[in-house]
């Protein structure tokens, strides 16, 4: 039988050639210099993700083999995107890969024991919530398109939101552990409804009160969608109540509702989502232009390098934030429906993954912080993708592993490290004589 | 938990297959709706960046082409049109912003080289990068500007000429022109020019009373359906009292019992007015139909500028059921309305052997490299009538041009045939609104007995009658064509 590292390494063979390949491609539209840089490219891509695996044959020996390899190709298919887009931000994004893989490397290191987590979660709470409200705080924040989603400190520019969302995660799932009997056997059913009690209700409050905050003075109602979604998620599998994720999605709806009537960002935001054509020069331009370049890939796409950015002959954008926002957009464009598919079913395939290591564990923490990490993950890719294909209103999140941005990268790169921890723990104990290997399935 | 997790997990697959749904409605099933709409530039921005194929006249004179402006990223193609206004009918143009018409619009496709999607995939992988096809038309340069020139000289109207064997137009001239070229300038200026309408094409959009052109329809109906043979008579009084109004020979002249030779020689409205009567509306909306009335001519321009001909009720084209004056139908008055192009029709039918073949601009398209990738091939579209009637029909139009009317049409040692229109249009506001002025016409072809081309000049405004103004162009026009092969 293989082992689980070996499997990984094999895996990863596969990214480093498709990364070579979209690079070949990239330059062979470009035409002006077919040399052999893509293998060069290719060649250090596999270097730096053969140094990680090692790393992780040495650290995690039982982790999860599939979801460094997972990750890896998102990486490269992003990095041939951008390089696509802008060769110098390519190079950027390069560095924060690698950057990335420092800080997984060192959260791997320092918390093999994350447990330990756990008793620092109200530190870490209150560091999630400072982490949202830094973008507000004067001299450090920064205003993008009327939402305030960065902070810069001297040189370094990042977006809290991005770090904000595992201390959240960590905080409820260290919360939910401790007070999810309480939740369930100390429920009362009032008018046929079955309500949380009162007294632990505190901090669901809290947490309904951060995302309405980040709605009204952050005005990001992506992370405010985000993080509302995955603290339903996390309670309902935590409580079992259905009920109670009903009660959330009508405090959220009725908070959203309000705000949006009152907040003018919001309301635009909605107003643009509901009849973009209303506006198409103006605040209609990106969705409609992400919806154009859509209609214009087709099944196959247009092919890597083919797609129009900016007006030619101009500098002015065809398709807005091409490298964020709407980078799924020109991926359609692109590489067609079959590429865009592709690209969802590896979303897909990682929360499969990150949800069979929240089976697999044996704690309630680990089982909690897996789910909660796997579903805030699954569910920034769904705002996103949902926004440019206009199921939701349009927001500014990134596409996570895949859009240009190196505090989504990081902070990515931080949350793989930590399902990876809790996968390493988890299936050595199923592995253990007696333990649950048998009843669980092997991976 | 577990049982919650996976749950969890269902719901999230659910999320992502809405995601790969709305993903396929707009890349695929929505696609080309959203490529129509009026915010998306991006169809128009791509076609600029590629090189779109020339057209040329049936000589290899170039009519449109592109040429680059720009370099590396910023270059973009624009149309280019020599000839100026010569072609401006039925080549149109084609621009990113001012949009596109006519032929340029109808072969759209094969002018940006658009191929299927698995051919593109071919070309990328071999990194070729887009590049439109040439399309050679089979206009002839000398008899289109014989044509524009003669129409220019005598007024508004337009002259379309057919090669009867293949349907291929030599020529389609429509008075007022316009210069191609000027469009990205004067678009406006020339959409709201409603008394000359450059930009309308006469040919194929300009509804005219057909006046007596259309008794060769009337007379193919009548052999076609034996309600007459060539020698059969009919008594043609001076006048006829049809639907309570008179309806009067030239003169009121009193023919007597005459055939369809000396009818269709003399142009007697009593005979033909009596021969619709007898017809009824089935056999006479059957013929009509079979030449291409009540039906979108099938020609290669687009459908919203090509009219149908026909008797025009209020809602568009009346049918054999509905309540029409055949008398006055049947010398081409009443309702009836026929654009220029559908009377060329006609005359290339009876030159044909009674064969229509459906007339086409294009002839070949050639791809970048050279080679010819598609051929026009000729197909026929009706038999309006037997050989036999054709035959017989062409001999009383034969009459027309070497003793009657059209006699301005004569093209010496060649025998043509034809038949010459007049309808009166007083207080039309195009023409200024004057009681004296008439739609002149000359339908026909040559030579008789081995017809090369046939065709329909016609002229609005004109104080003139059609063997006087549509003739002469007839003949000029005629012979450009038979000289220049």
């Amino acid at each position: 039988m293989i082992s689980a590292r070996n499997r990984e390494l094999t895996a990863l063979v596969p990214v480093a050639v498709l990364l070579t390949a979209g690079f070949a491609a990239v330059f062979a539209q470009e035409d002006t210099r077919l040399d052999n840089l893509s293998l060069i490219y290719g060649a250090y891509f596999l270097a730096v993700c053969v140094a990680a695996h090692i790393y992780l044959r040495i650290r995690l020996p039982n982790a999860d083999p599939y979801l460094f390899p997972l990750v890896a190709l998102l990486t490269a298919f992003g990095l041939v995107m951008i390089y696509r887009i802008d060769d110098s931000l390519a190079r950027d994004q390069a560095n924060w890969f690698v950057l990335g893989l420092v800080l997984f490397a060192l959260t791997i290191q320092f918390l093999r024991d994350y447990e330990v987590l756990e008793r620092y979660r109200y530190t870490i709470a209150a560091t999630g919530l400072l982490l949202l409200l830094a973008p507000r705080l004067p001299g450090i924040g920064q205003q993008v398109n009327g939402a305030y989603l960065g902070v810069k400190v001297g040189p370094l520019a990042f977006q809290p939101a991005e770090f904000s969302k595992i201390c959240i995660v960590v905080f409820l799932a260290s919360y939910l552990r401790e007070h999810r009997e309480v939740l369930i056997v100390s429920a009362r059913r009032v008018l046929g409804v079955t309500l949380p009690p009162l007294k632990h209700f505190g901090p669901m409050l809290v947490v309904w009160g951060a995302s309405m905050f980040m709605l009204v003075f952050i005005r990001d109602l992506g992370s405010s969608l985000m993080f509302f979604a995955a603290f339903l998620a996390l309670l309902y599998v935590a409580t079992g109540r259905f009920s109670f994720v009903v009660i959330g999605m009508v405090m959220f709806t009725a908070g959203a509702w309000f705000f949006a009537s009152t907040v003018p960002h919001v309301h635009d935001r909605i107003e643009i989502w509901l009849d973009p054509y209303a506006n198409p020069t103006g605040s209609g331009y990106q969705i409609l232009q992400s919806i154009f370049a859509q209609a214009d890939g087709g099944l196959f796409g247009k092919g890597f390098g083919q797609g129009l950015i900016t007006i030619p002959g101009t500098d002015n954008a065809l398709l807005p934030a091409a490298q964020t926002d709407t980078i799924y957009s020109l991926i359609v464009n692109e590489v067609g429906l079959f590429g865009a598919c592709a690209v969802v079913l590896i979303y897909m395939l990682i929360a499969a993954r990150g949800f069979k290591i929240a089976l697999l564990a044996s704690d309630g923490f680990s089982k909690l912080l897996a789910t909660g990490l796997t579903a805030v993950f699954a569910i920034q890719a769904f705002v996103i993708i949902g926004g440019v294909t206009r199921v939701i209103p349009l927001t500014g999140v990134t596409l996570p592993f895949i859009s240009y941005g190196g505090s989504s990268i990081v902070a990515n790169f931080v949350l793989l490290a930590l399902l990876l921890l809790i996968s390493d723990r988890a299936r050595r104990e199923a592995m253990e004589p007696g333990g649950r290997a048998r009843s669980l399935g092997e991976t | 938990m577990n049982r919650q997790i996976v749950k969890l997990f269902g719901f999230i697959v659910v999320l992502f297959a809405v995601l790969v749904g709305f993903t396929s409605y707009w890349a695929v099933f929505d696609a080309e709706a959203l490529k129509e709409q009026e915010a998306n530039k991006r169809p128009l921005l791509e076609q600029q960046q590629i090189r779109r194929g020339r057209i040329l006249a049936a000589d290899g004179t170039v009519i449109a082409k592109s040429v680059a402006k720009g370099q590396g990223d910023a270059r973009r193609f624009v149309r280019r049109y020599p000839e100026g206004s010569l072609y401006g009918h039925p080549i149109g143009y084609s621009f990113v912003r001012e949009g596109d018409s006519e032929f340029e619009q109808f072969h759209n496709d094969q002018l940006v080289g658009e191929e299927s999607e698995f051919s593109s995939i071919l070309d990328e992988l071999r990194g070729g990068t887009q590049e439109g096809n040439d399309i050679v038309t089979s206009i002839d340069p000398v008899a289109q500007r014989t044509a524009l020139e003669d129409l220019e000289a005598e007024g508004f109207g337009a002259v379309v000429a057919i090669e009867p064997s293949t349907g291929a137009v030599k020529v389609m001239a429509s008075n007022k022109s316009f210069d191609p070229n000027r469009v990205p300038l004067e678009l406006k200026q020339l959409n709201r020019n409603v008394i000359e309408t450059p930009l309308l094409n006469r040919a194929t959009q300009g509804l005219y009373p057909p006046g007596s052109t259309f008794k060769v329809v009337t007379a193919a109906a009548g052999l076609e359906s034996d309600v007459i043979g060539p020698e059969t008579t009919i008594d043609a009084p001076g006048t006829l009292e049809v639907e309570g109004q008179p309806l009067n020979n030239d003169f009121s002249e009193d023919f007597g019992p005459i055939a369809l030779d000396t009818a269709l020689t003399n142009s007697v409205n009593t005979w033909f007015g009596q021969l619709g009567q007898q017809l009824g509306n089935d056999e006479l909306f059957e013929t009509m139909e079979k030449f291409g009335f009540n039906s979108t001519p099938p020609i290669d321009l687009p459908d919203d500028q090509v009219y149908e001909s026909g008797v025009y009720g209020e809602d568009g084209p009346l049918t054999a059921r509905d309540p029409v004056d055949l008398a006055r139908v049947a010398i081409g008055q009443e309702r009836l309305l026929a654009t220029p192009l559908q009377m060329a029709m006609v005359a290339s039918a009876v030159a044909n052997g009674g064969k229509l073949m459906k007339p086409q601009i294009w002839q070949r398209v050639v791809d970048p490299d050279g080679r010819v990738t598609d051929r026009l091939d000729p197909s026929e579209y009706s038999q309006p009538i037997s050989a036999e009637s054709a035959a017989e029909l062409t001999t009383a139009m034969e009459g027309v041009v070497s003793e009657g009317t059209g006699t301005n049409a004569a093209i010496s040692g060649v025998a043509v045939a034809g038949k010459t229109g007049t309808a009166e249009t007083p207080s039309n506001r195009a023409c200024g609104g004057g009681l004296d002025e008439n739609q002149a016409w000359f339908i026909g072809f040559a030579p008789a007995d081995d017809p090369r081309i046939a065709i329909a000049a016609t002229v609005e405004c004109t104080t003139a009658f059609g063997g006087d103004v549509a003739a002469p162009i007839f003949r000029n026009v005629a012979e450009a064509i038979l000289n220049g092969e």
